[in-house]
């Protein structure tokens, strides 16, 4: 009685050569006299390779791009019906030392931007972007300092900055009652910030920290990672092993080599993001298997970035009937803007830091576990607002 | 002893509506399982599941053909339409549907099905006597509600990414118009008149009423819980009733029902069903609707003379369509 894949597979290929040819003769749409051309530039810069732990998982060159391509799709497919025809740039940043000169001719006359760079390259195009009112969409920083103080006025983040991951972590744990952590950091920076995200996290939703170690990388762990994590986590009394190793070098050989029988959640183990390849609720399952039948390669969450970026900017554009860069920000900082993310509930800017409202996914390596805004966590204007910094809590000038 | 007569008066009005609702009713409800990969039979005079049919991979839109004696299930991870015999509940065909067949409409005179194709962006029509695929019309990103106007001359698809409805004119298979409506439009439903559309907006939370003339929106309503917050109320299935009296909207995670006032277009109050109600179904009768719960596997009966939810029934696992045969 079930009709297996393959037979719906033959099925679907039988029919599908007469449906295309078919579909020639369709008139695609029966007005659009003119076509308004809306051009959007995808800055990225080139990725300095981390010591990865292992080869297993190749980092796609095309990660981000993927995503912005299929957005520009999407616009695309709507902008047939409304007259837009949207078209994506592909510009790479200067590998080494830029001058503002140089980034003004490189965003000279674009009002559009997407850009996957790194805080300090986001620091310096910052401002010049803001000078000339072009907007900026940034898919890639976590950074809070920028959500939190010396906001940009032009400057959108699509990214859950580290405070909403760290609070989608600590909303789930506090519903499990894992409220003693041992939090574990590595030397960088970045995990230094992250752990920053997690204390404060901490602290809001009622977790204690028992404990803290920073991961030294002072021996070859590679070979003893084994003996090493029993005795670096030895005689504490915890309920869950807190890891911030944003690079991944050394929070994958904590699972399962703990002295006591405890989970790892954090960077590694169960982490908080914004897309995961397990994620298939809410339509996710659609945009999934389109991004996989484009990119021959599964979503990341920087393409999802990218994605949603771009699909703002679209939004935007086709609703307010305008190119102007003031017209679309505002559009885009008012209440009628409503986003689709595949997330189950709509997603908006935060006024007060062009900040991307949404869920934050908490996934396993192969599975989703959780979502947050944890329900029971709530808020009086959008439980969305219970992840990161809220608005009485942040120091940006409007 | 005056006690004892009010406890008697109490038990036989009591008894009385439930007595009524056995004779009154003699309908069977259909609904797939998406997780279960199956079709669940429902006998509503019962309120008890009597069947469960395994049928195919995600099984989501589901209709009866004019005259009763088949159902039309996409099962979608199949790719196919499956038909089935409703005396024998056996699988009778296949039809060709295009790419991942979710949401599709019966023509209202032909025996013609409107299938959207959501990895597609498009909407496949079928001819069901002749098994095949006869036209394909493209559309907006993640097309979804998609209905025909009673009176034959439209059918309407909803696309969710590109959030506008597509006037498709019913003959010749044109796009004729495109009105732009709120964030994730879902649900759409015609007056019986064939005057006005109600299309649901998930993001948004609205329901807008279009003109079919003007094929502009006349009316949004915003639709509002009372203690919850805005980003809960979903609304996806809608439906009207034939005397355009009372509009009825399933609001997802909002796990309620809204009862419009579809003349003054007045939210008169929302009822409690199960969690992420989906879709929505008349009885032949008009006198109960019924709604699939996809999150709490159950399915809720509602008395339409009182508005009120009168009950649940375990159906299986993410109950997504439905469909009642008199």
């Amino acid at each position: 009685m079930n009709l297996s894949k393959p037979q719906g597979v033959k099925f679907l290929s039988k029919w599908w050569f007469g449906l295309s040819v078919m579909l020639w003769f369709v008139p695609l749409t029966v007005f659009c006299a003119d076509t308004v051309a809306v051009e959007i530039v995808y800055i990225s810069q080139k990725q300095t390779l981390k010591p990865a732990l292992s080869n297993l998982d190749s980092i796609p060159k095309d990660e981000g791009l993927q995503g912005a391509l299929l957005a520009i799709k999407d616009n695309n497919t709507t902008g047939k019906f409304t007259g837009h025809q949207f078209k994506l740039l592909e510009k790479q940043w200067p590998a080494s030392s830029v001058s503002d000169a140089d980034i003004h001719t490189f965003i000279a006359n674009k009002s559009l931007l997407v850009v996957a760079l790194d805080d300090n390259a986001l620091a310096r195009i910052k401002p010049l972007a803001a000078a000339q009112s072009t907007l900026i969409m940034d898919v890639v920083s976590r950074a809070d300092h920028f959500r939190q103080q010396g906001c940009g006025d032009h400057l959108f983040h699509i990214a859950p900055s580290r405070a909403m991951r760290a609070d989608a972590l600590a909303q789930y744990l506090l519903k499990k009652r894992w409220v003693k952590w041992f939090l574990v950091q590595g030397p960088t920076n970045e995990d230094k910030l992250f752990s920053q995200a997690l204390k404060r996290a901490a602290k809001r939703f009622g977790s204690t920290l028992v404990a803290q170690k920073t991961w030294l990388h002072d021996y070859d762990a590679r070979r003893t990672a084994q003996e090493e994590v029993s005795v670096f986590t030895q005689g504490v009394d915890y309920d869950v092993l807190v890891v911030a190793d944003e690079q991944g070098l050394f929070g994958e050989y904590l699972s399962y080599r703990t002295w006591k029988p405890r989970p790892v959640v954090g960077t590694q183990g169960l982490v908080p993001t914004a897309w995961h390849k397990t994620h298939e609720q809410w339509g996710a399952v659609q945009i999934q298997n389109r991004f996989k039948a484009q990119a021959g390669r599964r979503m990341t969450e920087k393409d999802y970035a990218a994605y949603l970026a771009i699909r703002s900017y679209g939004e935007a554009i086709i609703r307010v009937g305008s190119n102007e860069p003031e017209k679309i920000k505002a559009y885009l900082l008012s209440d009628q803007f409503a986003l689709q993310g595949y997330k189950g509930k709509p997603l908006s800017f935060r006024s007060w830091n062009g900040q991307l409202r949404q869920p934050v996914l908490l996934a396993a390596p192969r599975a989703m576990v959780a979502t947050a805004p944890i329900q029971g966590f709530l808020h009086p204007i959008s439980e969305l607002d219970t992840l990161g910094y809220d608005q009485r809590e942040v120091d940006c000038n409007e | 002893m005056s006690k004892g007569i009010v406890c008697c008066i109490y038990l036989v009005l009591l008894w009385v509506p439930s007595c009524v609702l056995r004779t009154v009713a003699a309908e069977t409800i259909y609904i797939t399982l998406e997780k279960d990969n199956a079709l669940a039979v429902v006998d509503p005079d019962l309120g008890a599941l009597v069947a469960t049919i395994p049928i195919g991979q995600r099984p989501r839109g589901i209709a009866l053909s004019h005259d009763q004696s088949q159902l039309y299930v996409a099962t979608s991870d199949d790719h196919v339409i499956q038909i089935i015999d409703v005396k024998t509940l056996a699988p009778v065909g296949v039809l060709p549907s295009g790419d991942d067949p979710e949401t599709f409409a019966l023509h209202t005179a032909a025996e013609i099905l409107f299938v959207s194709n959501e990895d597609d962006s498009l909407v496949s029509v079928v001819d069901v006597n002749k098994q095949q695929v006869i036209h394909g019309i493209g559309v907006g990103v993640e097309p979804e509600g998609i209905a025909v106007s009673p009176d034959g001359q439209w059918v309407v698809s909803a696309s969710e990414t590109t959030n506008m409805i597509h006037w498709i004119d019913a003959e010749n298979y044109n796009v004729v118009d495109n009105t732009l409506v709120d964030p994730r439009p879902r649900g759409v439903a015609f007056t019986a008149d064939s005057q006005y559309l109600w299309v649901t907006s998930e993001l948004a939370g609205t329901v807008a009423i279009l003109d079919v003339k003007t094929r502009q929106i006349i009316k949004t309503i915003t639709l509002a819980v009372p203690g919850l917050n805005a980003d809960r109320n979903q609304p996806v299935g809608v439906l009207i009733d034939p005397e355009t009296q009372w509009a009825y909207v399933a609001m997802g995670p909002a796990n309620r029902v809204a009862v419009i006032n579809a003349k003054t277009f007045v939210v008169e109050d929302y009822l409690l069903v199960g969690e992420r109600v989906w879709n929505l179904s008349f009885s032949p009768d008009y006198s109960r609707l019924y709604c699939t719960n996809g999150v709490s596997n159950d399915m809720s009966i509602i008395d339409l003379t009182r508005h009120k939810v009168v009950k649940s029934i375990k159906v299986g696992h993410f109950p997504w369509g439905l469909v009642v045969k008199p």
